[in-house]
């Protein structure tokens, strides 16, 4: 490699460091006996995470998180699903604005959507709850599934379908047996996401929640407070190793199904 | 035989389109659709009077709060943006030049991870990195560089950009990413045959062909920047508040839903500005390549 | 093959909008005959062929598959099975359970249909390979899994869209073999459709030749080649070579003609084709094959000589064609022109150098006349 070869990689590496600065210091400051997030560090202990464990709060955030990430991730896959199959199998009129408007939520500023949604609900007297956060996160969850589910299903031969209806299925049976199958990775790539999204998202469900904690709230509530702190920094790390397990088993799947069907493995998932 | 007016094809398709198109209409146009017309009436106490007025905008074009804060949210959009995109094209041209192909996708990992974890404890811990006794300052000090903690970096816009810079990395590196990646390698071999040196083949070849992707990673930097939420209440602690923390406190805080929308509508329009004006220089910018 | 009718089209028109892809196609297939739909792109084959599978409506006219209308039935329910040009193998299951997808709804136990697969693998020379995974197969194998998957089902048509095109040039007329082979063999009905002539040519019983959703000629390959019915199909299928020509006279289907470096002479109305609209006057072709080239004093036992000088020599090997000037082509119109002709090398003739002054060998038994 010439000089320049060196610089940019002594560039990159100085740019990693940038990237995951905030990511080394949580651990650091998960098992750090200290109260106070500063250094120098004082020993070494697991008393925050047996905290974190113990705090009932936290758990109903969790459960309240999951229960919405769940069930958003699902139904936004479901409709990205419609929304992709329509967009690169059939022509209709109006398709490029309609795709538009549904794609829209990725480009609007999630205030604006949380406020917007919140005004009419609050002015229809809907009580706010877990149903309205799921509906919200839905929505924004919907274009980036629609986005990975656009590519799996572009990615497909059109004469796979018609081979499987001309060989005598019904147009749902060869749906059932050929395509879906053949787009699998790609519905789990978009649950995966749109389950991320979702368990990350904090404008929506600080807005739309009502009195019921999510994690991105209970973490936000929690900031506040200096002596919470170091329970949070656990929770981070928790939440840090759970999300790399995630994404490299999300990886895995993709590379294992791409290999199936002949693919190259390329990219990354996103 | 009468044709039909639509054939098989469009009604498949809009049959299919139809569940997640009905959805973005309720949870989405009905909702942007009713801060449009709060945005031209009037506040009552603690009620919308239906009477319809233009002050709001009034308001929102002549306050000077309402101006100061607009323009602070531009300006910090702007320069996260900036940054967030000439820091990011170094890394996306490393990647794709002179990383071996079969390495790629580990990069392309490792520059995604810190994304994946939570917004807000990353946005708490360069709170944490930059503040007074933070870990720039206790080494600094420690080392013996600087007496007195530095307060540049402190609770303040640099501080927001910063934090938003480090936080939308990952969105400006990958567009540029995969417009690079797409570049013809015989083009650079090209361009070099041609008696040019590296720096102008990049000048001339490599960076005009990454155009759409550093244009598409603007965008995408920039408008969720400018309608961003917690990095100003995290970092800033309130007291440097962008428009989003504005729109909040009008609807909620103060109660006063037409001035709210109207503010929203206002952001709306300048994200769609802002947007239309990048999309325009793209489109500009592929014809004359043409 | 018999006269009885397996495919019947009643002025066929299909419409994309305002576009119109088929213009009323009349068309019987045989039952047993290998047919092929021959014709640049977009000239409406496709479109047809996917008419006749079920995968397009008709906008107006009638399609009949064994005397039976088939306007609204489905492709599903149609006795009708297509290879794809991009062989739609599905890359997820196995050779076996590809080339068994059809016989799900069959009521046959499943020993019986695991025999029904290993005999159709055999038939396309796949025996033994039906555990392998389907994206591992090389294009050719793609192409006998897909032939196996569709005459498993024993349908009464097997459709063929542009079959060989993706494979290269050594294994496409191993296949080519291979398909008229397979036919014969099964005996079904097989309508190809495919834009490279000599392909149609090598396969078929009967070609239909299509421009711009028309078919312009119906023939079997040798009345194809040798008599083309217009100047376009004369250009797109093989070499010919064209001189202008002027009527003289036309007497009881005899038309008496000057024709530029070859002189009078009298054809039939067996020789007399259309012309392009955009022709400036009656024209004669011939085939670089059908003139003999005369080396210095040898004999020959064709009606008629005409003497040329050797403008270009173009060497294949086993071919040699020859760029001539004839005396006196540019008599009728003042432009100077050049015909090929092809002589097939062989031991004891040497091939003639540039410049040479030569004779050609012709019968008037080899023209067409487009007017």
């Amino acid at each position: 490699m010439n000089r320049q070869g060196w610089g940019l990689q002594a560039y990159a590496i100085f740019y990693l460091l940038f990237l995951y600065a905030p990511i080394i210091l949580l651990p650091l400051f998960a098992f750090n006996s200290g109260t106070i997030i500063a250094f120098p560090l004082q020993g070494i202990t697991t008393d925050w995470f047996a905290q974190m464990w113990a705090d009932a709060t936290l758990r109903r955030a969790l459960t309240n998180s999951l229960m919405i990430a769940v069930s958003a991730s699902i139904l936004s896959t479901c409709f990205g699903i419609f929304a992709a199959r329509a967009s690169t199998r059939f022509g209709f009129p109006g398709k490029g604005g309609i795709m538009a408007f549904i794609m829209l939520p990725m480009v609007l500023p999630e205030i604006i959507v949380a406020m917007s949604l919140l005004v009419v609900l609050l002015g229809m007297g809907v009580q706010l709850s877990l149903l309205t956060v799921i509906a919200g996160h839905t929505l924004i969850c919907m274009p980036y599934a629609i986005a990975v589910l656009s590519t799996a299903f572009s990615s497909l031969d059109r004469s796979l379908e018609e081979a499987a209806y001309d060989l005598g299925e019904t147009k749902w049976g060869a749906f059932r047996l050929v395509t879906l199958p053949l787009v699998m990775p790609g519905i789990i790539s978009a649950l995966l996401i749109s389950f991320t999204i979702s368990l990350d998202e904090f404008i929506i469900a600080f807005f739309l929640a009502g009195n019921e904690p999510t994690l991105p709230t209970y973490i936000f509530s929690q900031l506040r407070f200096p002596r919470a702190i170091p329970v949070i920094m656990a929770l981070g790390t928790v939440l840090v190793v759970l999300s790399i397990v995630l994404l490299a088993l999300g990886e895995y799947f993709r590379r294992r199904g791409n290999a199936r069907i002949g693919g190259k493995p390329t990219g990354g998932l996103l | 035989m009468a044709r039909p007016r639509l054939d098989s094809e469009a009604r498949a398709g809009l049959s299919l389109i139809a569940p997640p198109f009905l959805y973005a209409l309720v949870i989405l146009a009905a909702p942007l659709m009713t801060i449009l017309a709060y945005s031209f009436l009037t506040d009552g106490y603690l009620e919308v009077l239906p009477e319809g007025t233009l002050q709001n905008y009034g308001q929102v074009l002549t306050d000077p709060i309402v101006r100061a804060v607009m323009l602070r949210s531009l300006i910090v959009a702007a320069v996260v943006t900036f940054a967030t995109v000439v820091t990011a094209f170094p890394i996306a041209y490393y990647v794709s030049f002179m990383v071996r192909p079969e390495r790629k996708a580990m990069w392309l990992f490792l520059i995604t991870i810190p994304f994946w974890t939570s917004y807000l404890i990353r946005v708490f811990l360069w709170k944490v990195i930059l503040g007074y006794n933070g870990v720039v300052n206790s080494s600094l000090t420690g080392l013996g560089i600087i007496d007195e903690p530095l307060t540049f970096i402190l609770y303040n816009v640099n501080a927001i950009v910063i934090t938003l810079a480090h936080a939308y990395a990952p969105f400006a590196i990958l567009p540029i990413f995969v417009a690079l990646e797409k570049i013809d390698r015989s083009l650079l071999e090209a361009g070099r045959d041609l008696g040019e040196s590296r720096l102008m083949t990049f000048w001339r070849v490599t960076l005009p062909l990454a155009m759409p992707g550093v244009i598409a990673a603007t965008l995408i930097v920039f408008i969720p920047t400018i309608g961003d939420y917690v990095t100003p209440e995290v970092i800033g602690g309130g007291k440097i508040p962008m428009i989003a923390n504005m729109i909040q406190v009008q609807m909620l805080a103060l109660d006063n839903r037409p001035l709210g929308s109207a503010l929203a509508v206002t952001a709306m329009v300048i994200v769609a500005l802002v947007s239309a004006l990048f999309l325009f220089l793209n489109r500009r910018f592929l014809k004359v390549r043409q | 093959m018999t006269d009885k009718p397996m495919i019947q089209c009643h002025g066929v028109h299909k419409y994309y909008g305002d576009y119109h892809a088929l213009r009323g196609i009349d068309l019987t297939i045989r039952s047993g005959e290998f047919f092929s739909l021959l014709g640049p792109s977009g000239c409406g084959k496709t479109t047809l062929l996917r008419t006749i599978a079920g995968f397009e409506d008709i906008s107006d006219g009638a399609i009949l598959i064994d005397q039976k209308r088939m306007d609204e039935v489905p492709a599903n329910k149609r006795p009708t099975n297509m290879v794809f040009q991009s062989y739609a193998i599905f890359p997820h299951l196995t050779v076996a359970e590809n080339v068994a997808f059809g016989l799900r709804r069959d009521p046959r136990g499943k020993a019986e249909k695991a025999a029904a697969v290993d005999e159709a693998l055999a038939m396309v020379g796949l025996a033994g390979y039906g555990a392998r995974s389907a994206h591992a197969l090389s294009g050719g194998q793609r192409q006998r899994v897909a032939l196996a998957r569709a005459l498993i089902l024993k349908p009464k048509v097997l459709l063929l869209d542009e079959p060989l095109s993706a494979l290269d040039r050594k294994m496409r007329e191993q296949m080519q073999v291979e398909l008229i082979k397979l036919q014969r063999q099964v005996g079904i009905t097989f309508v190809l459709v495919t834009h490279d002539q000599e392909e149609a040519l090598v396969m078929s019983d009967r070609i239909a030749v299509m421009f711009e959703g028309e078919i312009a000629q119906l023939d079997g390959p040798e009345a194809l080649y040798a008599r083309p019915a217009t100047r376009r199909v004369a250009d797109f299928i093989g070499v010919m070579n064209f001189l202008p020509a002027q009527v003289i006279s036309e007497a009881g289907g005899i038309v008496t003609a000057e024709v530029a470096g070859l002189g009078r002479v009298d054809l039939p109305a067996t020789q007399i084709s259309r012309a392009n609209p955009e022709d400036e006057g009656p024209m004669v072709g011939f085939r670089p094959e059908t003139m003999t080239l005369l080396g210095p004093g040898a004999t020959h036992s064709q009606p008629r000589e005409t003497n040329a000088t050797i403008d270009e020599v173009v060497y294949y090997g086993d071919m040699t064609y020859y760029d001539l000037r004839l005396d006196g082509a540019a008599r009728l119109d003042g432009k100077a022109r050049t015909v090929r002709i092809s002589m097939r090398n062989v031991f004891g003739r040497d091939v003639q150098e540039v410049g040479t002054r030569t004779r050609l060998a012709w019968s008037p038994g080899s023209l067409v006349l487009f007017r």
